[in-house]
Order: structure tokens, then sequence, then C-alpha cells
């Protein structure tokens, strides 16, 4: 599986590159996921914003909780969740993709023809993903704080200043840099192991289903085991 | 020409090339027959280089093709076309896309040229208006003239076909078999045809080889095959269950 991963990072690099491909794949990964992550994204904000609201209360410190929710969506929430939203729409339909084309010969054709299937497949799907998670993490952020913002200042009567002018001093370019660290290492979890599943998949309609189930499986555990580690390299 | 020399394949214990011999010369159209599961299509895939044999060696105008890899294995693919069981088009693309890919994917040919020849290919198989159709709008049939339309766009030297009228109505498995000879005569190609259509593909063939428990029990012309004394062949040919056997 990691050789697969360090073949697919040889040929993102070596020409021809196929930016028609990829093109198609960043709408697949981008634009249609983009109703799923302006949905989560508000609700996330929404719920941090009345949990940390009641929270922070306790302490007298309702003035953090612009910074708080912030923080939390930039550096964890964001990138994390986006990831977790992509995996279940893009990751598993990627899986199911690439698997039927393995077991209806058609990536067999691809070979027959001396073309490289990790060009046509693959390669377009990983580095979709590179550029594609960060932005939709971003989106996820600012939609999250949008969210935050209506439950904070419109519900519960907290004033708008408060509520952005605490953001600006509290958030640090390094805590976006977290956030953009993760969600690009994401991105390559996400379409390598999709993309890896779908590949090597097994026979008939049921080794797609459990490809695409381990898929889904896999890469959501290792975004979390990843966000961890990752998190505590960059504290 | 091809030359198949000793060729064994096992799967975990199965073992399902059991030491294969087979000579198949230029510009001839020669079929395998055999029982389903018999090992044909793994046969086949040696023969393109999509499995590697545990021994034997499959030569290709004298390269031996199971020691290569990667462009060396390519440059030789360039000179095939495989026509797979199922078509193996590609569900994204319209026919026309589908028959144009191999051109605009390895050629430079300009756009104009690739139009002439993809509308003049999708004529050949009788396809002719079905061009903006995708794969699942049209029937079994067509996906296979298709896909022959696709293998034979490059004008490769030798051409596979892997079951190519399995699942299909006695009169399009008859046009499908006048399509290969007329353009078998027309393109010039070596054809290896992998078949269980008997007595149809007699009419079709130069030769028959037929492959029975991973060996090749038998190989003539078709009035030899029908000919055989061979209990095997025999047995096979009048449609009768072939017995475990080892020559």
């Amino acid at each position: 599986m990691f050789t697969f991963l360090m073949n697919a990072f040889y040929f993102i690099f070596s020409p021809p590159f196929k930016f028609n491909l990829l093109l198609k794949q960043i709408r697949f990964f981008g634009n249609k996921s983009m109703i799923i992550i302006l949905l989560t994204g508000s609700f996330t904000g929404m719920v941090l914003a009345l949990q940390l609201f009641y929270t922070l209360r306790k302490f007298g410190s309702e003035a953090l909780l612009g910074p708080a929710i912030a923080l939390s969506l930039i550096r964890e929430l964001g990138p994390v969740l986006s990831a977790l939203m992509v995996t279940g729409r893009a990751g598993s339909a990627l899986t199911a993709e690439i698997g039927i084309m393995r077991i209806s010969e058609q990536i067999d054709a691809l070979t027959a023809m001396a073309l490289n299937p990790m060009r046509y497949l693959i390669i377009p799907n990983i580095a979709a993903a590179i550029m594609v998670f960060p932005l939709l993490a971003a989106i996820f952020d600012v939609i999250g704080i949008y969210g935050g913002y209506a439950i904070a200042v419109k519900l519960l009567g907290m004033s708008e200043g408060t509520y952005f002018s605490q953001m600006e001093v509290f958030v640090e370019m390094k805590d976006i840099r977290q956030g953009l660290y993760k969600s690009i290492s994401f991105g390559v979890i996400v379409s390598w192991v999709c993309c890896y599943k779908g590949f090597y998949t097994g026979y008939g309609a049921e080794g797609v289903s459990k490809a695409t189930t381990e898929a889904v499986v896999m890469s959501s555990v290792l975004i979390l085991i990843w966000d961890y580690f990752l998190g505590s390299v960059l504290l | 020409m091809i030359e198949v020399i000793d060729l064994e394949k096992s799967f975990d214990s199965q073992r399902v090339l059991d030491g294969i011999n087979l000579t198949i010369f230029d510009k001839e159209l020669m079929a395998i027959i055999g029982k389903s599961g018999g090992g044909k299509s793994v046969f086949l895939k040696h023969l393109i280089g999509l499995l590697k044999p545990d021994k034997g060696s499959v030569l290709i105008d004298g390269i031996d093709i199971t020691k290569l890899g990667g462009r060396e294995l390519d440059s030789i693919r360039e000179k095939l076309g495989v026509v797979f069981q199922g078509g193996a088009l590609f569900d994204s693309l319209t026919v026309y896309e589908n028959v144009a890919f191999p051109l605009r994917e390895k050629t430079k040919v300009s756009k104009k040229e690739i139009h002439d020849r993809v509308m003049q290919a999708l004529e050949d198989v009788g396809l002719w208006g079905m061009e903006k159709k995708y794969p699942a709008e049209i029937s079994g049939g067509m996906r296979k003239r298709v896909a022959l339309a696709r293998a034979l766009i490059t004008e490769p030297k030798i051409v596979f076909f892997d079951e190519p009228t399995t699942g299909l109505d006695p009169i399009i498995l008859n046009s499908i078999h006048r399509l290969i000879i007329d353009t078998h005569k027309k393109y010039g190609f070596t054809g290896v045809i992998i078949s269980h259509d008997i007595p149809e593909i007699f009419d079709v063939a130069d030769r028959v080889a037929m492959l029975h428990n991973g060996v090749i029990v038998e190989v003539g012309t078709p009035d030899e095959i029908k000919n055989s004394l061979n209990p095997i062949v025999r047995q096979f040919i009048i449609g009768m269950e072939v017995p475990s056997f080892k020559p």
C-alpha cells in the first residue's frame, strides 16, 4: 500500500499531466461536496457557540467565545470534519468507481493499450484531493464561524464587536498553517486509501462493496489517528 | 509470430496453466477453444502481459514479454489490440470517445483525422449514428462492436478477442464473427480468439487449439479438429462433459 503511494507521488511529478482529468476530479471532490460542507460547517459552528457559551459563562469568560470557536474550527474541527464528510461522500464513490472499473476490465483495457492506469485514475484524484481538501476545510471554518456568530450574537445576545475582535487577537498564522497542513495530509490519506482499495478490489459486487466499506472505515480511522500525531507535533 | 513455451501458472494451490506450448503464425486467425473455467482467459492475459507466469515464456516477434516490464512491455503492447469479454468500454465516455481514446492518448494525429478514422471504424462495425450514445445505452452486441472498433482503431498487428460472442444471440453472434473475418481481411492482423462457440468458430478460424486442464491437447485446422480422434476434443465438440484428463 505504501509502494502504491510512492508510485503515485512519482507519477504526480512526471509528465504527461492530465489537466482535464484533474479539473474533473477537482469538481468531483470540491463542487459536489459543497452542500454537505456548508450544512455540517454551519451546524458545527452553531453547536460550538451554544455549548461554549454556557461553559465560558461559568468562568465569566464569554468574551472569549469568538476565538474559542475560531481556534477549534481552524485548528481541529474544520480539517477533520470536512475530511470525514468528503470521505463519506466522495471517497466511497471513488472506491466504488475504480473498483467497478477493475472488475469490468476497464483498468486492464488501459494497461493493454500501453497506457498507465495510475496516470488516468489515481494521480488526478490524489492531486485534486491535495488541492481541494484545504479549500473545503477553509469554507467549513468560515461557515462555522458565521454559524457560531448567528447563535452567539443573534440568539444569545453577545456583542458583534466582541465576537469578532477577540478572534483577531487570538487567532494566529500558525493556527491557520496547522489547519492547512492537516487538511492537505487528510487529502492524501483519503485519496490514497480510497484509490488503493478500489484499484485492488476483490471479485464481483461483493468485492466492490467490501472495498468501499474498508476504504471509508480505514480513511476515517487514519484521519483521526493522523490528526492526533500531527496535532502533537505542530502544537 | 507468437510463441508460447512451457507456460505454467497457479493461483494458490490451483494449477490453471500446466505447460502450454503453442505457436501462432503471422496474420492467421487462431481460435482457442475449451470448457468454461478452463484457463482460456488466464492464458490470454499472459499473451497480453497482464499476468506473469510461474514458469515459461511468451515470445512476441521473438521478444519474451514475460521478462519485460514498464516501458519495454508497453512498446510491445503498442502492437496489440484487445477485445475484452464484456467490452471493457469506459462508462464515462461516449461510443465516439471510447473509439477515439487510443488515438487521442497514444498518437499525435489531428482532430480531423481522429474524427475521420473513428467514423470509418464505426461504419466498419455497423454503428454509424451511435457515436453519441454511452455504453450503458447500447446493447451487449453493440458494446462488443464498439470494443472491436476501439481495438482496431490504431491498426494493431495482433488482436486478441476474449470470448467476443459470449452471451449474444445466434444472429448477433454470427454478425460479430462476420465482422472479425471482414476486419481481418481488411486490416490483416494476427488474431487470437478465445471462444467456446462450437461449431460457429470453425467458420472463422484458420486454426483451432483446444485447451483442456491447463494444456493444449490438440491444434489443427478446423477440419482437422472436427475430425479429430482425440476423445477430449470429440466430447467437447459434441457437447458432452469431458472427464478429468491429463495427456
